[in-house]
């Protein structure tokens, strides 16, 4: 039984609506990946993460998560202590009325014992930056803030599979480079798999793989180079690439002679210093 | 519509053990038809501070001064004041409450008491200003929409009240990048044509360089800086120490004077990086 979240031929669509939100997906994230998740406004990324945790089922297709099928009623319990999610929207998310409950709130629900809590909610809030908010209610917090205790709920709760969506929408750029460090060291040192769904394509450069959605179907799947070096194609769609891979894009249009891949500053740095 | 703030300090549930303080005497002129971004780490203060402008939170010392009017004295008008001073909020869901999109843009146009072609006419505009089609959106319920597609319901239902200050906390969280650039340029584009004031809070150092004429900088509950773009972008050390950045081309432009070469650093968008970079080599012979 190979380790991994499986989409087969996975149709979905709302009982409310007419059209389907997502057509035909065949995804495969095996363990211990990290994929980035980009795509429009309504292109079925939160649907599709909705259906790696099981909280949706196919309308048409299967998911399975280290062969669990998400149909399966019986397997709902272990598919939720693998896969664990952070919302788009923290303020769904939060389901405690003081900050450390809310973050010890996984973790009990798996049956983790006290200690083990206490150390885990401890080290969780370190890692966001919110151990003095610990007693303070959630909803008194900002929203940046807010983001910050989702994200510590899930790292408290250690699932093998973490989805998170738009989980850095509204911090600060410090803030999301912590939070982006954290995720590459979730999966870097403790061999987490990741599924991060983001509108911000510097983010999406630092997975290993990126999957491109639109109108409910994936139509573009390969490493952020491979991806990031079609700007003409990712502009078509409605989305972007970051500002250093736009400005080599131009500067070759002008004929200078820059790379048509680069990713990030310091290559950037790199592939200018000849021409300087 | 000039607005003041004075020794504006608030201070959220006082006496309680949850007691903050969220702003520390923030001093603040927004002259008419300016455009200002207000930045600042998690927590800061931007969210608190502007929902002092429309009288939605009041100091708790200090004022609040909307066109020549202390807007927390007595007997205001705050209905008012909040007609011509729209705000977006941060989460969008807090501000829709209709069952179709349609009815929720139409609120508060209805509530001006407008004619109801009227109405229609400024709800299917407000709709098309944020990229939405209003026959394929207007019967369906917000929150039967996409997180991106629900932002821009929230920013139509204030544009629809034609605002003289529009006010937007964080509006392109969870927009594409195509979304983003378009409602960015609408706003440009209104204030261009009926010269109103804005005030974008924001994350993205990107959209703030590239928009804005003037910068406020809080920190902790304190304003601590405020000047055009250039200025405020010039010092990236004392912007990443309390939780900011600059912008990707900008920190570009400042490694490669670091490695020796002849170039501006402050350079705040791609188009300008664009431009500095082909001066540079063609001086060099390479473009
Ligand atoms: N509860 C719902 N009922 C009916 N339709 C829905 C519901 N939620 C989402 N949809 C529709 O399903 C489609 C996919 O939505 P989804 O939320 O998966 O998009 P997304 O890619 O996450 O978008 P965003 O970037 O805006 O978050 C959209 O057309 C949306 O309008
Ligand atoms: N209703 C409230 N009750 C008590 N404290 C609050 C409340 N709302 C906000 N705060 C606190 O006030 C401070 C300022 O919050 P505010 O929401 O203004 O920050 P912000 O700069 O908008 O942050 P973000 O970028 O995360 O949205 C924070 O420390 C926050 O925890
Ligand atoms: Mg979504
Ligand atoms: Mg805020």
């Amino acid at each position: 039984m190979a380790a991994e979240i499986l989409a087969e031929g996975v149709c979905y669509q709302y009982s409310q609506s007419s059209k389907m939100a997502l057509k035909d997906v065949d995804l495969r994230i095996r363990k211990g990946e990290f994929v980035a998740i980009i795509g429009p406004n309504g292109s079925g990324k939160s649907t599709l993460a909705k259906l790696f945790n099981g909280l949706f089922v196919p309308t048409k297709g299967r998911v399975t998560v280290d062969g669990l099928d998400t149909r399966d009623r019986e397997n709902v319990w272990k598919i939720r202590q693998k896969v664990g999610m952070v919302f788009q929207n923290p303020d769904n998310q939060i389901v405690a009325t003081v900050v450390e409950e809310d973050v010890a709130f996984g973790p009990e629900n798996l049956g983790v014992p006290p200690e083990e809590i206490r150390k885990r909610v401890d080290e969780a809030l370190e890692i966001v930056e919110l151990k003095d908010f610990a007693q303070k209610p959630p909803h008194l917090l900002s929203g940046g803030q807010k983001q910050r205790v989702a994200i510590a709920g899930i790292i408290a709760m250690r699932p093998d599979y973490i989805i998170m969506d738009e989980p850095t929408a509204m911090l600060d750029p410090v803030g999301r480079k912590e939070v982006i460090n954290t995720v590459k060291r979730l999966n870097r040192e403790e061999g987490k798999t990741i599924v991060l769904i983001t509108h911000f394509m510097e983010e999406a450069v630092e997975a290993a793989r990126v999957i491109v959605m639109s109108e409910g179907r994936v139509v573009m799947e390969g490493s952020p180079r491979e991806i990031f070096s079609k700007v003409g194609k990712l502009k078509a769609i409605g989305l972007d690439v970051p500002q250093v891979t736009e400005l080599a894009h131009r500067l070759r249009g002008q004929g200078l002679a820059v790379r048509n891949d680069v990713l990030t500053i310091d290559e950037m740095v790199e592939c200018l210093c000849p021409l300087l | 519509m000039p607005i003041v703030v004075k020794n504006l300090t608030h201070i959220y549930m006082p006496g309680t053990p949850f007691e903050s303080v969220a702003l520390r005497d923030v001093n603040w002129n927004v002259e008419d038809g300016e455009f200002w971004g207000l930045i600042g780490h998690t927590g800061s203060g931007k969210s608190t501070l502007i929902q002092h402008l429309n009288g939605l939170l009041k100091p708790t010392w200090g004022e609040v001064i909307v066109d020549g009017v202390n807007i927390s004295e007595r007997g205001v008008n705050l209905r008012e004041i909040r007609q011509k001073v729209g705000l977006v909020f941060q989460y969008p869901e807090h501000q829709l409450f209709e069952e179709t999109v349609e009815k929720d843009v139409a609120f508060g146009p209805k509530n001006l008491g407008l004619p109801e072609e009227e109405v229609t006419r400024r709800v299917k505009e407000a709709l098309e200003l944020v990229g939405l089609k209003y026959d394929e959106i207007k019967d369906r319920s917000p929150f039967e929409l996409s997180g991106g597609q629900m932002r821009r319901v929230a920013i139509a239902g204030v544009l629809a009240m034609k605002p003289k200050v529009l006010i937007l906390d964080e509006p392109t969280v969870g927009l594409d990048p195509r979304g983003r650039d378009e409602i960015l340029g609408q706003i440009v584009r209104l204030r261009e044509r009926q010269n109103i004031t804005v005030i974008l809070v924001s994350h993205s150092m990107e959209d703030i360089a590239k928009l804005v004429d003037k910068i406020a900088v809080m920190h902790k509950g304190r304003m601590v800086e405020s000047g055009t773009p250039k200025q405020v972008f010039k010092n990236y050390e004392a912007l990443a120490s309390i939780g900011l950045d600059i912008p990707q081309v900008t920190h570009l432009m400042i490694k490669l004077k670091n490695k020796g070469k002849d170039v501006a650093t402050d350079v705040l968008t791609v188009e300008e990086a664009e431009a500095e970079i082909l001066r540079a080599a063609r001086r060099k012979g390479h473009a």
